[in-house]
């Protein structure tokens, strides 16, 4: 495998790096490199929201497994701290847009592990009755925009949603997240350049794992510091370690309120990793075992959170066992509900096709 | 000789305009650049430059005139030493031609239509004879299309593959396993994910020479590509008066697979078939896949090669034969049969080989063509077929509207009306798009159930 040119490692040192842009808007430079301070309520909460995921993702796998899920399944397990600092920092109203590694994203925006698993399982009790699987889930009432299986073709839909918060002047902001490799579409620069030139309210979260499928970041990528992606239309970018929640907070807090405030468009590269393979067929032997057991022994997102939380003496081991059984209950709970719901009505078939 | 100075066309759809000034009068000199008049149409007013040196001799049409027509004589421009007397001892400047024809050749419907326009029918050959005793080898269609690369790869070095994943991973379905053991970084190329830029590159490099293999994922992500495949790649042969083309294969597989829901699952035969200039093609078995990939690859044209994931793993008899080439154009014969014709293509062919089994002991005996290549499409071989059965149900999974069977259909309509007994039945996947759900998904394709259906309705058996 080819070195990583300008590679980006989710360690704290040295990851900050602000863009210069010629625009006389010039974003905090602080933005990638503070640290929100997080009470024990916050920790606590972010400890259970990461939790939820990665067991929810557990177990997808698990019924994948079963053959109770098919197709593609792609899980979120390592990028647990992603969306759920991202979150931590959105308004009520903001929108989310994501690919196809979706679940988390879903469950971060308040979406029910019964109506996502349920969709896994392709039943009708899902959040699209059945019809759209892992990939394809939408929910309007939690402002969760999909759930799209074209690699890059989200961003333009989550710029669009900003066109649309700009032009009812909502005071609302576009969270739009797409991946290290979605970054090389073109029309995530013909985005980048209509979101700019409109000032739309948008914050663009790449989520570099590291990977595109089998194809590491510097084997596609000319420029691999995706912050520095918007230089050419005076965005500005900056890296975030996406691994503690607390930083991808700050981060995101500094950039919704740059958007929201009218300043334009911002870049947030969260600097992750991926556990799993690309999607459960996928082998992964374009990278080392030891490579993924450094990610986890080092870097793992729910383990620095728990790892707090015991130092300062804000949860006992018996404290935080409590809340991963309550978490495996919620997931054991949904599991057996998206068993047991019945596949939808073949009458299905035709509904929702157009209005 | 007097120049005519002509009302000019301003914009491509301008047919008249409005002559609203003259800013020069009869025996003013002009020289070339000088502006002369005025001309108003409905979007603008522009100014008429001189083009040539003299001294206008006539205004012919005067100012404040409407409706002048494009190309109608508006002045007359007098050169050295010519009297105004000049004027007129001409004839009448004739109105240039359009270069429209007045009605465009009519696109002829059968090939018994003689129109002096009509496309010359290249007669396709047969598949080449297989010599007795030739070894025949189980081959699965991904290895028979991986051999046909290397095997066309290592004859030619203008060849190489390029796609997502095709090199290091080798292949997302391991269709291209060992070719960068084979054949090198060089021409085994990991792209980027950009459908659209690589698409245009491998177009490009066809442009200049080479012979590019562009593999798409699937082919759900070629519509990212879509404008490079239709906008360059099949119309630059024409465009460039045959200078110039595009000798390229986009492959990948294509239709649905299963459960990956309507973003992935979508079969296109039909959409790049509507396309002059493609060539379409979509195997069923190993040895087409084969024969028709090395085909492709040699081909001077862009060649569109649907696979299908779901045939990947399946194993077919390919002969084992130094270089098994097959003809593109050619439909095959896939099972003789009397009472009626089901012609089908690629994955479509698993429904219509079961079905003729089913059918076969109620004792209707169905004769099976496999379409194989899409465009151009074999129409010979389905009349001849039609014409001994009488009757012809078509099976995709595509959508029903506007269907490679829709096509067939009419086809066979207008050139074999007198010996249809039965309308046309066209089986095909539900107008719907791909549902994730298992028990939806099974509904939303077509089935055996539903090509026996057909059969029995066209050869009025209950
Ligand atoms: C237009 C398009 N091309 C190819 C694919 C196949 N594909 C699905 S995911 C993927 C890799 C995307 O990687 P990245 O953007 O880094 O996101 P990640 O999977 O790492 O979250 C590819 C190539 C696709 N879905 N859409
Ligand atoms: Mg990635």
């Amino acid at each position: 495998m080819a070195p990583r040119k300008n590679a980006a490692s989710p360690n704290r040192s040295g990851v900050a790096k602000t863009t210069k842009t010629r625009s006389a808007k010039t974003a905090k430079p602080v933005i990638g490199t503070e640290i929100a301070e997080f009470d024990r309520d916050q920790e606590i909460a972010a400890y259970r929201e990461m939790l939820l995921i990665r067991r929810f993702e557990e177990k997808a796998g698990q019924l994948y497994g079963m053959g109770f899920i098919g197709g593609f399944c792609h899980l979120y397990i390592g990028q647990e701290a992603v969306v759920s600092g991202i979150k931590l920092a959105m308004k009520d109203g903001d929108q989310m847009i994501t690919a196809y590694r979706d679940h988390g994203h879903m469950l971060a925006c308040g979406m029910t592990p019964r109506g996502v698993m349920a969709e896994l399982t392709g039943r009708q009790s899902g959040y699209s009755h059945g019809k759209g699987g892992s990939m394809h889930m939408f929910s309007k009432e939690k402002h969760f925009y999909g759930g799209h299986g074209i690699v890059g073709a989200q961003v333009s839909l989550g710029t669009g949603l900003g066109f649309a918060n700009r032009y009812s002047d909502n005071g609302n902001v576009s969270v739009v997240f797409y991946g290290d490799g979605a970054s090389n579409q073109g029309q995530v620069y013909e985005s980048f350049n209509m979101a700019e030139l409109w000032d739309l309210p948008v914050v663009f979260i790449v989520e570099n794992n590291r990977y595109a499928m089998g194809t590491s970041v510097s084997r596609a990528s000319a420029q691999t510091d995706f912050s520095q992606r918007g230089v050419s239309f005076n965005i500005p970018g900056h890296q975030v370690d996406g691994m503690d929640v607390r930083a991808v907070k700050a981060a995101a807090e500094a950039a919704l309120e740059h958007s929201r405030s009218g300043k334009g468009p911002i870049i947030l590269e969260m600097l992750t990793y991926r556990y799993r393979g690309h999607s459960m067929s996928d082998p992964a032997k374009y990278r080392s075992k030891d490579e993924v057991q450094k990610m986890r022994s080092e870097h793992d997102p729910i383990e620095q959170v728990k790892v707090r939380l015991l130092e300062k003496g804000w949860a006992s081991e018996d404290e935080l066992k409590a809340i991963d059984k309550s978490v495996r209950e919620i997931v054991a709970d949904s599991a057996e509900y998206a068993q047991n719901e019945p596949e939808p009505d073949p009458s299905e078939l035709y509904t929702d096709i157009v209005l | 000789m007097p120049i005519d100075i002509l009302m000019p066309a301003l914009s491509p759809t301008m047919e008249e305009g409005t002559l609203s000034k003259w800013l020069k009068k009869e025996g003013d000199q002009v020289t070339s650049g000088d502006v002369i008049a005025e001309i108003e149409t409905d979007k603008a007013t522009m100014e008429v430059e001189a083009v040539d040196e003299g001294t206008i001799g006539k205004l012919v049409v005067p100012e404040g005139s409407e409706g002048v027509k494009v190309n109608a004589v508006i002045a007359v421009l007098l050169t050295d030493g010519e009297s105004a007397d000049a004027i007129g001892s001409e004839k009448p400047a004739e109105q240039p031609k359009s270069s429209e024809p007045e009605s465009a050749p009519a696109e002829p419907q059968s090939a018994s239509d003689a129109v002096p326009a009509a496309p010359v029918a290249a007669s396709v050959p047969s598949d080449p004879d297989i010599p007795e005793g030739t070894e025949m080898v189980p081959t699965t269609v991904r290895e028979a299309l991986r051999d046909a690369m290397a095997e066309e790869m290592r004859a030619d070095g203008d060849v190489f593959i390029m796609g997502e994943e095709v090199a290091e991973y080798q292949g997302a379905y391991k269709i291209t396993q060992g070719l960068l053991q084979e054949f090198g970084a060089r021409r085994v190329v990991d792209t980027p994910i950009t459908e659209h830029g690589f698409a245009g590159v491998g177009v490009g490099a066809a442009m200049a020479g080479l012979k590019p293999i562009v593999e798409f994922m699937t082919f759900n992500f070629a519509m990212q590509a879509m404008d490079q495949i239709i906008n360059s790649a099949a119309k630059t042969h024409y465009m460039s008066g045959g200078q110039m083309s595009a000798p390229i294969v986009f492959r990948g597989p294509n239709g649905a697979a299963a459960r990956v829901g309507a973003q992935h699952s979508q079969c296109f035969a039909a959409w790049y078939s509507h396309i002059p200039g493609l060539t379409v093609i979509a195997p069923y078995g190993a040895a087409d896949a084969k024969g028709l990939l090395k085909a492709a690859i040699r081909s001077p044209n862009p060649v569109i090669f649907l696979e299908n994931e779901i045939l990947y793993g399946h194993t077919f008899d390919v002969p084992k034969m130094d270089d098994f080439v097959l003809p593109i154009g050619k439909a095959r014969i896939h099972r003789a049969g009397k009472d009626v014709t089901i012609v089908s293509f690629g994955i479509g062919m698993n429904y219509a080989v079961k079905a003729a089994d089913e059918l076969a002991g109620m004792g209707i005996d169905a004769e099976i063509i496999d379409l194989r290549t899409i465009r151009p499409m074999d129409m010979p071989t389905i009349i001849e077929s039609v014409k001994k059965t009488g009757r012809l149900v078509t099976v995709e999974e595509g959508f029903p509207q506007s269907s490679v069977g829709t096509e067939i259909a009419t086809r066979v309509m207008q050139q074999a009306f007198d010996y249809l007994d039965a309308p046309v039945l066209t089986v095909a996947g539900k107008d719907v798009p791909m549902p994730y759900a298992a028990n939806l998904e099974k509904l939303a394709l077509p089935n055996v159930d539903e090509v026996i259906a057909a059969v029995k309705a066209v050869t009025y058996t209950a």
